[in-house]
């Protein structure tokens, strides 16, 4: 086994995801069997070989410093499950 | 013929001639999907309204004796995953089910802007993960071409509802295949032209080193007049390619005397259904007679191109779909305290296969596990993109099968990585960055059967020219789908 239904639990936590029993069996079986699959990749020697991380050639992308339309404060909230004065309502963050 | 037959440069001449109006060919394309989107469940959202509006303005337009655009007064359909302003746009995920997003992707004001008619917008594997259309949240879009059979995904419903006569045109997007499978699938021609020939801004992000978006169409003409409309660099896509965008018609109409057509023999391999290899050498042949020179060539690296792509894809969708947290849009699960909060919305708005790559990703990224996962599958990444290169040293395209079978049953692959291995022919093309195109070249059992043709970078040119000299030589893109009293 690649993965273990603990590694699986503290995966699921930094996903903020939530599995139930049953489910938290299947996932790591599945994420198992892909796991195991990509194995196949340390076949391959990539001593030396640079990473790609993007196909085009393209680094340090500027333009002109030319003020463009943006989003007004409505159109921005619009589509909040909670808002309220103007902001983003969500629960309470900080005990105390 | 029936209006909803004809493709965009054929009701183009007609709309010049003044033969028919906008209004009536969108009104021919409603009655269709009046009487097949039952069978085929192409739309999430049909702009109704909307779309007739866009028609009467084109209408209006002509009778003043205006000229207009190719694509003006055609309708076609968005895949769901491009943002339109005050139009629902919800990836086929619960998650984004009542989001309406205050912007519209650049790609659709650019087809705004040529004036072509918006019909709805069109289903989906949720957030563009699957292979047959089958995660859409919301419902199962059928093969028009036997209802029994998928459509392909991601883009299942863009080529279902070209492929059914319910739009002339569509768009979708392609991180894996997901233009050029269900095009396959569909006997469409659909392109996922290099990466950052096309903005990506306000498609909703899957993985963005590897995600286009692209043309599906009945020929290849309308691919041509598509890209020409949606192609071009854009300040608001920092990955799109500056510099000039040629006119993608001068492309057709030209032999292919000389050109050298490479065949990479790892795509004609074990995995390979034998009827479409069948298929794919006789259309070999005739490229062949046409003049063009054929050759066998080696993308060494083939192999190892899926298992590099689901963890680099995977990665990138990780720490695209955070943003779903329940705060800026989208649903929100209850919870009193913050992560609570977090872990309701996201376990409630997600499906399984989105869960399954969001936790493949984090866990290829997590701490421990970065060098040996994600790390090795950039440096592959590299390899495989160097095969390509070397290649395109030796010949002007390769062709290759779009997908190893035709269409599957519905419900017909259940494990994941079975399901994963549908795009072992179009992934490594993603990671290369590099042009490819699916176009018909046959029928096995009825169903049609996809012809790759991939090219250089920023060379959609040889590709389109290809497709269209081999298009002009066969009629299947002339064949219809028996659906609707077709």
């Amino acid at each position: 086994m690649k993965i273990t239904t603990q590694d699986v639990a503290r995966v699921a936590l930094l996903s903020r995801l939530d599995f139930g029993d049953g489910e938290m069996e299947k996932f790591t079986a599945q994420l198992d069997d892909i796991l195991t699959y990509a194995e196949i990749l340390n076949k391959l020697d990539t001593e030396g070989v640079e990473p790609t991380a993007h196909a085009l050639p393209l680094q340090n992308v500027f333009r002109d410093d030319v003020v463009y339309p943006s989003l007004d404060r409505e159109a921005a909230l619009q589509n909040a499950p909670q808002a309220e004065e103007g902001c983003f309502k969500v629960p309470k963050i900080v005990e105390g | 013929m029936e209006l909803f037959k004809l493709t965009a440069h054929e009701l183009h001449d007609k709309l010049v001639a003044r033969e028919t109006s906008s209004t009536e060919i969108t009104r021919a394309i409603f009655d269709r999907i009046e009487k097949v989107e039952g069978q085929v469940q192409s739309y999430l959202t049909l702009t109704k309204d909307l779309a007739f509006e866009q028609a009467a303005a084109v209408d209006a337009a002509l009778a003043k004796g205006e000229a207009i655009s190719p694509l003006a007064g055609i309708p076609g359909a968005l895949k769901d995953n491009l943002c339109t302003t005050g139009i629902r746009t919800s990836c086929a995920s619960k998650m984004l089910e009542h989001f309406v997003p205050p912007y519209n992707a650049t790609v659709v004001e650019k087809l705004a802007a040529e004036k072509a008619v918006f019909i709805g917008k069109v289903n989906m594997d949720e957030f563009a993960m699957g292979s047959s259309c089958e995660n859409s949240a919301y419902q199962l879009t059928r093969n028009p071409w036997d209802l029994s059979v998928v459509p392909g995904g991601s883009s299942g419903g863009s080529a279902a509802s070209v492929a059914a006569c319910e739009a002339i045109w569509s768009l979708g997007s392609d991180t894996g295949g997901s233009i050029r499978q269900p095009a396959s699938f569909t006997g469409t021609v659909g392109l996922k032209p290099t990466y950052g020939r096309v903005s990506r801004y306000g498609l909703v992000a899957f993985a963005s080193s590897l995600d286009q978006i692209g043309p599906i169409t009945r020929d290849v003409t309308d691919c041509a007049l598509v890209m020409n409309a949606i192609a071009g660099h854009d300040h608001r896509d920092s990955t799109s390619v500056p510099g000039e965008t040629p006119d993608f018609t001068k492309a057709l109409g030209q032999n292919v005397k000389g050109l050298k057509i490479g065949l990479p023999t790892e795509y004609f391999g074990a995995g390979l259904d034998p009827q479409i290899d069948t298929v794919l050498q006789k259309a070999i042949r005739q490229l062949q007679d046409m003049g063009a020179e054929v050759v066998e060539c080696s993308l060494p690296h083939t192999e190892y191109a899926l298992s590099a792509y689901y963890l680099i894809a995977t990665a990138e969708a990780s720490s695209n779909l955070a943003r779903y947290d329940g705060v800026g849009f989208g649903h929100r699960g209850a919870g009193d305290n913050i992560v609570d909060m977090y872990k309701r919305t996201r376990t409630e708005g997600f499906g399984a296969e989105v869960k399954r790559r969001i936790m493949l990703g984090t866990y290829a990224l997590s701490s421990g596990y970065y060098d040996a996962y994600y790390l090795k599958a950039m440096k592959v990444r590299t390899l495989i993109k160097q095969d390509f290169d070397k290649a395109f040293e030796q010949v002007d395209v390769l062709l290759t099968p779009t997908a190893p079978t035709v269409a599957f049953k519905i419900g017909g692959i259940v494990d994941p990585l079975s399901m994963y291995l549908q795009d072992v022919c179009t992934i490594p093309i993603n990671l290369a960055g590099v042009p490819a195109l699916s176009m018909p070249c046959g029928f096995v059992n009825g169903l049609p059967v996809g012809m790759q043709l991939i090219g250089k970078p920023l060379d959609e040119m040889t590709l389109l020219r290809v497709a269209h000299a081999f298009e002009q030589q066969n009629d299947y893109h002339k064949q219809f789908a028996p659906l609707g009293g077709i």
